[in-house]
């Protein structure tokens, strides 16, 4: 049974029809790529697939679960993590206690656990740190920890995303565009660095507009054009796919 | 509850809800250019109505109240030049603590400046026993001159917005103030006049329902608090929903006396406004696009 | 990091003995109950700290909260039930011996509360308003949260003014001393003024620790990052509209405990504690310290709060906390104290702050 699957996925906004019955599947352990051209509704699909928004019709089943139109922490409860386009880090708090917040949901005390400092809270919060500071070491940012999360490189900013997104250790990873404002090498880094997610059993489903980045990392690639899926395949497959040539090489509408 | 007496409070209820829905255009104006919500507002009337009872001493009426707009208006731009001005795109937060603090400093100014008496404006017209007799209730000129300020207050800023340049132009700021920057339209100077404007019309509502419901140096907060419930009501941004909205918060006031103490008369607006928030935060007339926009 | 918080910690405890063996050189015993007002005022401030500042939320009505604690504890422990004697719920009160014979300044005999259940009671009452407040207003941001909370706290001030069992204009008096512990009481006079300010300040070292904990547990984090960023934080799993209400019952709770000494420890309260102004006035402390600073917090809510009640600022007063607003507002709306983090190691880190991303 594939991790994540979307089913007849339909979103109107006014007289755009955004997303129009987008099915696909992300088998357990695989990095699928999903693109298309500017304005194709991949971020809208992301946002349906992630809680943003509700769909208007069409079912999101993680782990046969319906998870469509629930908000997004419920959705991050239930093992699904994302990053952000836009870099979205917590400002006044060092890169550790971001990727701390991450693991959010691998903790339980409470509101009183908090203010009282119980031992067992104290035992959890060493663990949660514990945790976090793997994700910065897989990141290879460890040794910036302590630095506040919003005064690093843009590089490092979305390293720190990643590590957050991944503190707990999610089922399926949400990447929207990570290569977005990178250069070249740290676009290979961050390709080695999507192996490595996908080596610790991590399934991962990547937006995403850098081809060659597609290309190198993804098991599979699903192609949008206007709201509609017009290839899923590998990403050879996908390649030579004459209707995706067309679109991307803009000859003609889809 | 007899037709007379009934009458007599929608009376009451006009009044009041004519100051409250001139605040709640001053709220408008300043939210329209630049989103944010002066909490000053209820001062305005607070300073119109003291000072043109201190320049009446000097002054005739007529020349009294003119005075009493003129200098509350340059107040107003004063406040924005002085405190709003050169904050480069502050928060939210931020911007509600400083017209707060503004609000304080006027009524700590008039305090000291006039004391903690009770001033009021002679009538206009008549004086306390003069009444129109309308349907068996006793109507004052007074509350003939607050409807008719107010209603001209209405049409004159609906030409201001949508015969004048300057007007249009304000609208097109509200619309998209980047947009409108990059127009070459002198933002900045727009959003001192509509601080400017909306001091204009709360003084000048502050000085024609002086004569009636008196005007003390710490009447602007719960002034602002209704106005603010007038605005929301009538949906932010909307000024013929803040008159309709005014006049309905005055009245539901006036009525509450009849079962409520009058003590708790301001808790009537506040429970409005709270169940308005939770309910519709769009208002009655407005459209939500706007009160969410507005709510993030 | 807990090793930091116990040193700071223990720096408060001796600045609090040193400005006690301060005041009793400078023969100015009587400032200690000054300082002593000043430190319950203190926990409505850090409480209010922790709402607004690591929050990231505004309450215009926390003196809403103050009052409903205080109030609350004033009527139980003043109220005689002694007409009411024979009422079932009044037999069984006494039964559970929650009420009390003393007497009263006439030499009468009053049956009161007892002002420990009068206390629980006021703060769950000042929590639960809060809960009840909190769900709705809570969805709400930015100006509306602050109408909201004005509109409360207006409420309130409105409530306690023309209720004639709350005293109306006058308050209530006559507050008995509040026996915290057997021998510890919460209670004004000359005799007792020394251990009242201890007392005083050990409650908010107390408070301070209990905050301190919070923000760096998990939940406290989860405070900040919904300041920081609210739909990063709803990503992460964060139950936002939750965790704000927790963080508002709280910090309701701090100021209604404030509420409840203060009156123990002067005897009354009136309708002045639950003005709209002095939620003003909680707002402009938290802000001169520093709104993500509870240290700074403390330590300016205190300082000014005492000059305050020495009357230092005279009949400006209130002018002057509304010029401090403004100023802070307009050149250091990070507070005045940034505790945390020096200057120049602000400026370096700001130096290789990225390009802030589009949109």
């Amino acid at each position: 049974m594939a991790l994540l699957e979307v089913r007849g996925l339909c979103k109107r906004f006014g007289g755009l029809q955004a997303v129009q019955d987008v099915s696909f599947g992300v088998e357990p352990g695989t990095v699928k790529a999903l693109i298309g051209p500017n304005g194709a509704g991949k971020t809208t699909l992301f946002n349906l697939v992630s809680g943003v928004t509700a769909p208007d019709a069409g079912q999101v089943l993680l782990r046969g679960q319906a998870i469509q139109g629930r908000p997004p922490h419920e959705v991050a409860a239930l093992g699904l993590s994302r990053t952000f386009q836009q870099i979205r880090l917590f400002p006044g708090m060092s890169a550790l206690e971001n990727v701390m917040v991450g693991a959010h949901v691998r903790g339980r005390a409470g509101f009183l656990a908090g203010l009282l400092r119980l031992p067992s809270t104290w035992r959890e919060e060493r663990a949660l740190e514990a945790r976090a500071r793997r994700a910065l070491e897989l990141v290879e940012l460890g040794h910036l920890a302590a630095a506040e999360a919003t005064s690093l490189s843009y590089g490092q900013q979305r390293g720190v995303e990643l590590a957050r997104a991944l503190a707990s250790d999610p089922a399926l990873l949400l990447l929207d565009e990570p290569a977005a404002g990178l250069n070249v090498r740290e676009t290979d880094e961050l390709a080695r660095l999507i192996g490595r997610i996908r080596a610790r059993g991590v399934t991962v489903l990547l937006v995403e507009h850098d081809m060659s980045l597609v290309m190198q990392v993804s098991d599979e690639v699903a192609v949008l054009c206007f709201g509609q899926k017009i290839a899923d395949a590998a990403p050879q497959a996908v390649q030579r796919d004459p209707e995706v040539v067309r679109v991307y090489l803009g000859e003609d509408e889809c | 509850m007899t037709t007379a007496l009934a009458l007599q409070y929608l009376v009451a209820g006009l009044t009041y809800g004519t100051i409250y829905a001139v605040v709640g255009i001053g709220f408008n104006i300043i939210y329209n250019t630049t989103g944010i919500i002066n909490f000053a507002q209820g001062e305005f009337v607070m300073l119109g109505g003291m000072t043109a009872a201190s320049l009446h001493r000097l002054l005739p009426l007529p020349l009294a109240v003119l005075g009493a707009v003129a200098l509350t208006t340059l107040v107003g731009a004063a406040v924005e030049l002085t405190f709003i001005r050169w904050l480069r795109r502050p928060s939210v937060l931020r911007m509600i603590i400083v017209t707060i603090g503004v609000s304080i400093l006027l009524r700590e100014a008039a305090l000291h400046l006039w004391g903690e008496g009770v001033r009021s404006l002679p009538y206009f017209t008549g004086d306390e026993v003069t009444a129109l007799e309308l349907g068996g209730a006793r109507v004052s000129p007074q509350v003939l001159w607050s409807l008719a300020t107010c209603g001209a207050v209405v049409v004159a800023l609906q030409l201001f917005f949508h015969r004048t340049r300057t007007g249009r132009e304000m609208r097109a700021c509200a619309a998209n103030r980047e947009a409108a920057a990059l127009c070459g339209l002198a933002t900045r100077d727009l959003v001192t006049l509509s601080f400017a404007l909306s001091a204009g019309i709360g003084a000048l509502a502050g000085c024609v329902v002086s004569p009636i419901t008196y005007t003390r140096y710490d009447i602007g907060a719960s002034l602002a608090l209704k106005g603010f419930t007038v605005a929301i009501l009538g949906g932010l941004g909307n000024a013929g929903g803040a008159v309709a909205a005014g006049f309905l918060l005055g009245t539901l006031e006036a009525f509450s006396i009849a079962v409520l103490p009058a003590a708790y008369k301001d808790v009537l607006a506040i429970a409005i406004l709270l169940l308005i928030l939770f309910l519709r935060p769009s208002g009655l007339f407005g459209d939500r696009e706007l009160a969410r926009l507005g709510a993030s | 990091m807990p090793r930091a918080r116990h040193l700071q910690l223990a720096l408060l405890a001796a600045a609090v003995v040193a400005v006690q063996l301060g005041a009793d050189a400078a023969g100015k015993p009587f400032w200690l109950t000054q300082l002593t007002m000043a430190a319950y005022g203190g926990l409505v401030v850090i409480g209010l700290c922790l709402f607004m500042g690591y929050a990231g939320q505004i309450s215009l009505g926390h003196a809403g909260f103050f009052a409903i604690g205080g109030y609350t504890a004033a009527a139980l422990t003043t109220a005689d039930l002694t007409p009411r004697r024979g009422a079932a719920l009044v037999e069984l009160a006494a039964r559970v011996h929650l009420l009390t014979l003393r007497p009263d300044l006439y030499g009468g005999e009053l049956l009161t509360v007892r002002p420990w259940p009068a206390a629980l009671a006021a703060v769950a009452l000042a929590a639960l308003v809060a809960a009840l407040l909190g769900v709705p207003v809570l969805r709400l941001k930015g100006h509306y949260l602050a109408m909201a909370t004005l509109g409360f706290g207006t409420v309130v001030s409105a409530v306690v003014v023309g209720t004639e069992g709350l005293g109306a204009a006058d308050g209530l008096s006559g507050v008995p001393p509040f026996e915290l512990l057997p021998g510890l009481a919460v209670a004004g006079g000359a005799e007792a003024r020394a251990q009242n300010y201890y007392l005083a300040w050990g409650l908010v070292g107390l408070g301070m620790l209990l905050l301190l904990n919070l923000v760096h547990s998990r939940e406290g984090r989860a405070l900040r990052a919904i300041h920081g960023a609210e739909d990063a934080a709803g990503a992460m799993g964060i139950d936002a509209p939750r965790a704000k209400l927790r963080a508002f019952v709280l910090s309701a709770a701090f100021a209604a405990v404030g509420g409840v000494l203060m009156t123990h420890y002067t005897g009354g309260i009136g309708p002045s504690e639950a003005s709209v102004m002095r939620s003003v006035r909680y707002v402009a402390l938290v802000a001169v310290g520093g709104m993500g600073s509870l240290w700074g917090t403390l330590l300016t809510g205190t300082v000014l709060q005492f000059l305050s009640l020495r009357g230092v600022f005279g009949s400006f007063d209130d002018a002057v906390f509304g010029a401090t607003l403004i100023l802070v507002m307009l050149f250091a709306p990070e507070g005045l104290l940034r505790l945390e983090l020096p200057a120049g190691l602000r400026a370096a880190l700001a130096r290789r702050r990225p390009p802030p991303a589009e949109g």
